[in-house]
């Protein structure tokens, strides 16, 4: 299929995406909400998703997408573990404060 | 014939690895017939194996099962060496050792440790058959170990009595002196030869080592390896003490293995020992001595298994004296009565202390001939082969070694120690009979008479009476003797000398109680009760100044550095937990660090 | 076109920003949706159609259905946000943003100067994507499905009533 080129300047493509990792970050260090860290978490992940599909878009190839197609996977298998701690941890906490769960340490 | 050879310590060894692994799932019946059957299995194996080599000329056989190791030039391998010596001592083994396996199973019947009891005695026959058939000094060396750690477990048996362990403790510390002296030995034969292959080293030496005084360290090296597993001078501390453990086990130790070891060492290295005529005197007079010792102990002792302990040690004695005097397969020949005798007084003697609740005390015991008449029986007959009356096999065989010693040497101190000894050991024979079975009833007796407990003894009995008619098959292992003029005189005083231990004794029991009663409390006989101050000695001139040594030393130098190692881990340990503190936001900011990090690295 | 990328990309961000400072978790959860959505046409402009079309099913579609399904369950009511207001004060963020500040920075550094090629930029469909998966990249395929039972039986496991185990203290 013929293409145009990309749409913008590669590095601009990367720069939002370190953004939006940083912004993933950030809400994984700040908030003590278990469910709040989860979405954080996937913001960081759609973040590394977002460098490969535009690699692959650079590139022309197909490896990109199937690097997303394989993080997809990972997050949901990583969301469905999580939610399965979430509520177990609200079982035994009726809290989702991650802070309490301190007993590892040293 | 050979090619089964390796299953004779092969059962025992491999029935006492099930045992000790599983025995504590399995019944009890399952047990005895594994423990028992396994041993008595080795000696129909033993017995086959003798008849073949018997009917096949009495030619030694090598068989080389499987190499072990091979490293630096030395090369060691599994591998069984079978001639006369070998044969008379599995058959001694097997024989005695299926016969105590049998008195065993009613002796310890209902101890929780059954399982393990059978273990340990099948590993020990199994460690002691590896040792006399043994091609190599290195797995000689194995069996030799392999026979003092199971003497260690079996002394200390009842583990939860501190004593026991304490005996278990003495007898392994002592006898590993021994170990080391026999160590020392086989390395200089590996320095020398670069082989441990019996056989060789043995050529080899009597070609090599004529003019040198290699044959003289080896023999005396060798000689305390002996002494240490044999209970002689000056290392006999232990064997009164191991007492300690069931009395089976007292007739295993005393009658089949373990301190028979020794003598069998020596008998097998003849060859270095006979480069070394010093080291013989040396032999003939360690034994000498330690007989007269021993004898002179078991007259005044209250224990009735350490009289027995202390007659084993005197005539172990009379085996080293003849080993020294050269009188070889006398000294063998000794060995088998011995064992066939000092195994039925030793199991008659169990059979009184379970009828008796567990006394041992001979001060407690008498008047038992009308309420224990087997037990009566078989000790007359085990006292009378220890006394070396006629007709019974200790006669015959301590004889034999008095007669070739003064053929080969004379009226040496030794001999003359020794044909005293003989007195002796007539006369203590004779108290602990009388001891046990005349004068009044003290404790009141339950008899037990089990088959399991009476067929071996009756067996024994036998053999005691009638085993001097087995034949030996020595006749290519050691040379022939010169035959040699002994004066009648001397022929009758060997005769003569237990009749006269007996005859002072019977008169010392009808007339002499007050010289007895002062006697027993005379400092001499307090010495000689407590085995000559020995232990005293020992305890004064090596374990005291250990102690106190320990006790200066208790924070112990050497150990500082390696505190202080310990000590700066603690340190870091203490500082690095901090870091550990479960906060998970904590440690994701710790992985935000460390990449804000790598890549200041790659950007600067 | 480019216009229309840069105001999704900037939506984007400023609907991650909201997810992560949001107070009321459903509200978070939308926000989310958002930012995912803008990120599916942002693949599609840069030629990933199938990407794109993955990005909403599957992740603004299921596994944010997920979360909203485990949020109900959880029923956490007002209080909740509350309490999230109360742990977002201001203090907590200067070494969190510090530390973000200074890893968009680096990133930044390392990045910009990159300008890579992109010269043989093509559109991928989906067929060339199917391909690539199930030829070359099958084993990961296996070993993604293999992934994917694993969590399946994780969280079958760990949301099992407590039958056995002793209560811990709270």
């Amino acid at each position: 299929m013929e293409s145009p080129g990309l749409v913008i300047p590669v590095e601009h493509g990367l720069l939002f995406a370190a953004v939006l990792f940083c912004i993933g970050l950030a809400g994984v260090l700040t908030r003590r909400n278990l469910l709040f860290v989860l979405m954080s978490l996937e913001l960081m992940l759609n973040a590394v998703a977002f460098v490969f599909v535009l690699a692959g878009a650079v590139h022309g190839n197909a490896d990109g997408q199937v690097m997303f197609v394989l993080i997809l996977t990972l997050a949901a298998a990583e969301v469905a573990i999580a939610l399965a701690l979430v509520v177990q941890l609200y079982r035994r906490r009726r809290s989702l404060d991650i802070d309490s769960l301190d007993g590892m340490r040293g | 014939m050979t090619a089964w050879m390796g299953w004779i310590p092969a059962l025992p060894l491999f029935s006492s690895l099930v045992l000790l692994l599983l025995g504590g799932r399995m019944s009890a019946r399952l047990v005895t017939l594994l423990g028992v059957g396994s041993v008595l299995g080795a000696a129909l194996l033993s017995a086959l194996l003798i008849a073949g080599f018997v009917s096949a000329g009495s030619t030694a056989v090598s068989v080389m099962l499987q190499p072990w190791f091979s490293s630096a030039g030395l090369t060691i391998a599994f591998g069984f060496y079978f001639d006369g010596l070998s044969a008379v001592m599995i058959g001694v083994i097997t024989g005695v050792g299926s016969l105590i396996h049998l008195y065993s199973a009613a002796y310890m019947a209902g101890d929780e440790g059954y399982a393990r009891f059978f273990g340990y005695l099948n590993l020990f026959v199994g460690a002691m058959l590896l040792l006399v058939l043994a091609d190599d000094f290195l797995l000689l060396y194995l069996g030799w170990e392999g026979v003092g750690l199971c003497s260690f477990l079996l002394i200390g048996f009842w583990y939860r009595e501190p004593a026991n362990g304490y005996a278990a403790r003495k007898a392994f510390v002592v006898t590993r002196i021994g170990d080391i002296a026999l160590a020392a030995a086989l390395l200089i034969m590996i320095q020398q030869f670069g082989t441990l292959h019996i056989q060789t080293v043995i050529e080899r030496a009597q070609l090599e080592w004529v003019a040198t005084d290699w044959p003289f360290w080896v023999a005396l090296l060798l000689l305390g390896g002996a002494v240490g597993k044999s209970a002689q001078l000056p290392l006999q501390t232990w064997l009164p003490d191991a007492m300690a453990g069931p009395t089976p086990v007292s007739a295993l130790i005393h009658a089949a293995t373990m301190v028979t070891a020794g003598v069998y060492l020596i008998a097998r290295t003849q060859g270095i020992f006979l480069l070394a005529p010093r080291i013989m005197e040396l032999v003939a007079l360690v034994g000498a001595l330690t007989l007269f010792l021993a004898a002179c102990s078991a007259l005044v002792q209250h224990d009735l298994k350490r009289v027995l302990a202390y007659s084993t040690i005197s005539q172990i004695g009379y085996m080293f004296f003849a080993l020294g005097a050269g009188a070889f397969s006398a000294a063998i020949f000794h060995l088998m009565t011995h064992a066939f005798f000092k195994a039925l007084l030793f199991l008659a003697a169990g059979q009184v202390i379970l009828s008796l609740h567990h006394e041992q005390d001979l001060r407690r015991m008498g008047g038992l001939l009308h309420r224990l008449p087997f037990s009566a029986l078989c000790f007359a007959i085990g006292c009378a082969a220890l006394a070396a009356l006629p007709l019974t096999s200790g006669f015959y065989s301590k004889d034999a070694i008095l007669l070739q010693a003064y053929g080969l040497h004379g009226g040496s101190l030794a001999w003359w120690l020794a044909l005293t000894g003989a007195g002796i050991t007539a006369l203590y024979s004779l108290r602990l009979f009388l001891k046990l079975f005349f004068g009044e009833v003290v404790t009141e007796p339950r008899p037990d008479m089990r088959p399991t407990l009476v067929v071996p003894l009756a067996l024994l009995c036998l053999l005691a009476l009638l085993g001097a008619l087995i034949p030996q098959p020595l006749g290519a292992v050691f040379a022939p003797l010169a035959a040699t003029e002994v004066p009648a005189a001397v022929h009758g005083a060997i005769l003569i000398m237990p009749w006269l231990g007996l005859v002072t004794g019977a008169l010392l029991w009808r007339y002499g109680r007050g010289l007895r009663q002062r006697w027993n409390d005379s400092a001499l006989a307090r010495g000689w009760r407590a085995g000559w101050g020995f232990d005293a000695l020992y305890d004064g001139l090596l374990v005291r100044p250990l102690l106190l040594l320990a006790r200066l030393n208790r924070k112990d130098l050497a150990d500082q550095p390696v505190q202080f190692v310990a000590w700066l881990s603690g340190c870091a340990h203490a500082w690095l937990s901090i870091t550990q503190n479960g906060r998970l936001r904590r440690y994701a900011a710790g992985i935000a660090m460390g990449a804000v990090l790598v890549l200041m690295v790659v950007t600067l | 076109m480019q216009l229309l990328f840069y105001l999704s990309a900037l939506i984007a961000l400023l609907a991650a920003w909201r997810v992560i400072r949001g107070v009321n978790a459903v509200h978070a959860l939308l926000y989310l949706i958002v930012t995912l959505l803008a990120i599916a046409l942002m693949f599609f402009m840069l030629g990933a159609p199938f990407a794109a079309a993955l990005e909403v099913i599957i992740y603004a579609g299921a596994i944010m259905v997920l979360m909203v399904f485990v949020i109900m369950m959880l029923n956490q009511g007002d209080s909740a946000v509350g309490q999230e207001r109360a742990w977002l004060s201001g203090r907590i963020w200067r070494g969190p943003a510090l530390l973000c500040a200074v890893l968009l920075a680096q990133l930044g550094y390392l990045l910009l100067p990159a300008a890579l090629a992109s010269g043989d930029a093509a559109a991928v469909d989906a067929v060339a994507v199917g391909r690539a998966l199930y030829g070359p990249y099958m084993l990961l395929v296996e070993l993604a499905s293999m992934l994917l039972l694993a969590a399946l039986v994780g969280a079958w496991h760990l949301t099992r009533a407590l039958k056995h185990r002793p209560r811990e203290e709270g």
